[in-house]
């Protein structure tokens, strides 16, 4: 870009007509692309469009009972979606609960102090995190987790339980390792890299100046994070911990795998019970066509409802973050 | 100096306290990889070889799922996932680029391109059983039965978002002194596209399409009640057919240990199949970010 540049570039022989070859397809291609866009627009309003028209039955015949009641009666086609409301609201808070300070403490560890030479391994591992199947989660935890929590950490807490008290009520449940509680372990686990992931480009955002002057000044790491790094990227980080919640909200295979699928309101953390995506996978394939379908379509939009608003606050703090 | 040394020694166990807890944390996700990786070897590979012993099981691989107590392997579902990826990612790629170009090089910031955006985020990371659900009111609900093709479109709807997102995050990196130089030569602005943007943008576009495809290959509740499952190999799409996920579902959560195991030698093949292309992809734009 030295002496090439500093000489005009050859002057074309003859300039050829005006219009380019081709030309008449710029428009088609930018039909094509613009209906792409579109077809996006269309899915999603599809998704929401169909899954009022199917779960309207329900919501005419249960009115609002439909959101209070926790009876899931299929045999007597009652049913009431506030138990299988409750174990996702419930098993997500505790997997964030979980995921929170982890996926806080990693990414903190990937931008502050991990040994350049592990960087990359290490960041590598929590992406793989982030790619096993659900499926995977599902058989592992059900198969391989399960039965350890069950012995070693379920037993124990349930034996010291003094008898009588609150958290004897809390923990009361059996002892197999299926429940609410181990569903939020393992979905801790799967929201814990896509948390880690955001928060880690949102610590690389913060300018170098920033953070060096905290430490010129005699601050401790600890410090910089609290007092420097965290306020700094403050909305951001509520994002991604939304985008964590979300994940878990809808998450699927690997709670029905472990969540016990029992119908009803949890009272336990032991308990077995459902989510809104555990029962739909359970039952909506042997559902007959009736009351009971289009009671799973109408939970179905209640969870679409729930994560659509989650998601949409996730990406409105994050994007106004930063560009992630 | 012990007005000075009192805070100092909090500060000190503060920060040490807080040094070990990120170390920690980080221990708690790799020691959690390690052994979801370590059971799914250990029981995956004992459902690729033979039950009484001496070595791999042919079976796995060249006959369709048995029934309780009889051989079988895994043919009728690896053939059937195998032909609704390859038909969803067909209908996610072209989708994807093309909503991507558009966000890129038409939209920008425009009303329009903000809207689709932000509603291709939110369907980025929306619960897949909604897709599932959907497909089964408008595919599988009218044309009265369950098919391999209503599976196949339901994976392209999980697939086009991610596609569309990755494509226009390339595109927008491409130099705006690469359009003009296209558009000065007198090229028109859809051959500038085709020829120049997509042309240096190829490696990020791919792996977009890469990691898609290993978000969909392992994806099961979509599939539940749009493809279903099928005992025996078939190349129809239009009937039910057979897939990993659902079976290794069906399977895992069965009574029968010759179910279950085939269910570990499946969960395994996914696992491999979605981890290296995963690891492909990154290594690819990190190529291209590096180059």
């Amino acid at each position: 870009m030295t002496a090439a540049a500093d000489t005009p570039p050859a002057v074309p022989a003859a300039p050829r007509a005006r219009s380019a070859e081709g030309a008449g397809f710029d428009r088609v291609f930018e039909v094509l692309c613009f209906g792409a866009a579109t077809f996006l627009l269309l899915a999603l309003g599809g998704i929401v469009v169909s899954l009022v028209i199917g779960g309207w039955p329900a919501f005419a015949r249960f009115g609002p009972g439909f959101f209070t009641s926790a009876e899931w009666d299929p045999v007597q086609e009652i049913f009431g979606a506030s138990g299988a409301i409750a174990g996702t609201l419930i098993s997500s808070a505790l997997a964030l609960l979980f995921a929170l300070p982890l996926s806080f403490g990693i990414a903190i560890f990937l931008v502050e102090l991990c040994p350049p030479v592990l960087r990359r391994p290490i960041g590598t591992a929590v992406e793989l995190l982030a790619g096993i199947p659900s499926i995977v989660y599902g058989m592992w935890g059900l198969f391989v987790f399960a039965p350890w929590f069950a012995r070693r950490v379920q037993m124990p807490i349930m034996m010291s339980a003094e008898p009588g008290s609150l958290w004897e009520t809390i923990t009361a449940g059996v002892p197999n390792g299926a429940g609410i509680l181990t569903a939020s372990i393992i979905l801790a686990i799967m929201i814990l890299p896509f948390i880690a992931a955001t928060m880690r480009e949102l610590l690389l955002t913060i300018p170098p100046q920033v953070r060096e002057s905290a430490y010129g000044l005699g601050s401790t790491t600890f410090e910089v994070i609290r007092k420097v790094s965290l306020p700094y990227i403050r909305t951001g980080a509520i994002g991604a911990v939304m985008l964590g919640l979300g994940r878990a909200l809808g998450e699927t295979m690997a709670v029905t795998f472990i969540i016990g699928n029992a119908h009803g309101f949890p009272t336990s953390i032991f308990a077995s019970g459902s989510t809104i995506a555990s029962t739909i996978a359970n039952e909506f394939a042997e559902a007959p066509p009736g009351l009971h379908s289009a009671s799973l379509i109408a939970l179905g939009l209640v969870l679409f409802i729930i994560t659509f608003t989650v998601l949409a606050l996730a990406r409105l703090l994050i994007g106004r973050q930063a560009n992630l | 100096m012990t007005a000075v040394a009192a805070p100092r020694l909090s500060r000190r166990l503060g920060e040490g306290a807080f040094l070990a807890f990120c170390w920690i944390a980080t221990l708690v996700a790799i020691v959690a990889l390690a052994a979801i990786l370590w059971s799914l070897l250990q029981q995956g590979i004992g459902g690729f070889l033979k039950p009484g012993g001496g070595g791999l099981d042919p079976n796995l691989f060249t006959r369709s799922t048995p029934a309780p107590g009889s051989e079988g392997g895994l043919l009728n579902a690896i053939v059937g996932s195998l032909m609704m990826c390859v038909a969803a990612m067909i209908g996610a790629v072209l989708i994807g680029f093309l909503a991507g170009t558009w966000l890129s090089e038409y939209a920008r910031e425009s009303h329009y391109g903000k809207v689709i955006r932000f509603l291709n985020d939110v369907l980025l990371s929306a619960p897949s059983i909604l897709v599932g659900l959907f497909i089964y009111e408008i595919l599988v609900a009218p044309l009265k039965g369950f098919s391999g093709f209503a599976g196949a479109v339901a994976l392209a709807l999980i697939a086009a978002p991610v596609i569309t997102r990755t494509t226009e995050d390339v595109l927008k990196l491409q130099p705006t002194a690469l359009r003009e130089a296209s558009v000065a030569l007198g090229a028109p602005v859809w051959k500038t596209i085709f020829d120049v943007i997509w042309k240096s943008a190829r490696g990020g576009m791919l792996t977009g399409a890469l990691l898609a495809f290993a978000r969909i290959s392992g994806e099961t509740a979509p599939l539940l009640f749009t493809s279903l499952n099928n005992q025996f190999l078939s190349f129809d799409m239009t009937k039910p057919t057979a897939n990993l996920p659902v079976v290794i579902f069906n399977f895992a959560l069965s009574a029968y240990d010759d179910w279950r195991r085939l269910a570990w030698a499946g969960a395994l093949l996914i696992a491999v199949t979605v981890l290296s292309v995963t690891v492909v992809a990154r290594i690819l734009a990190r190529e291209k970010a590096s180059a």
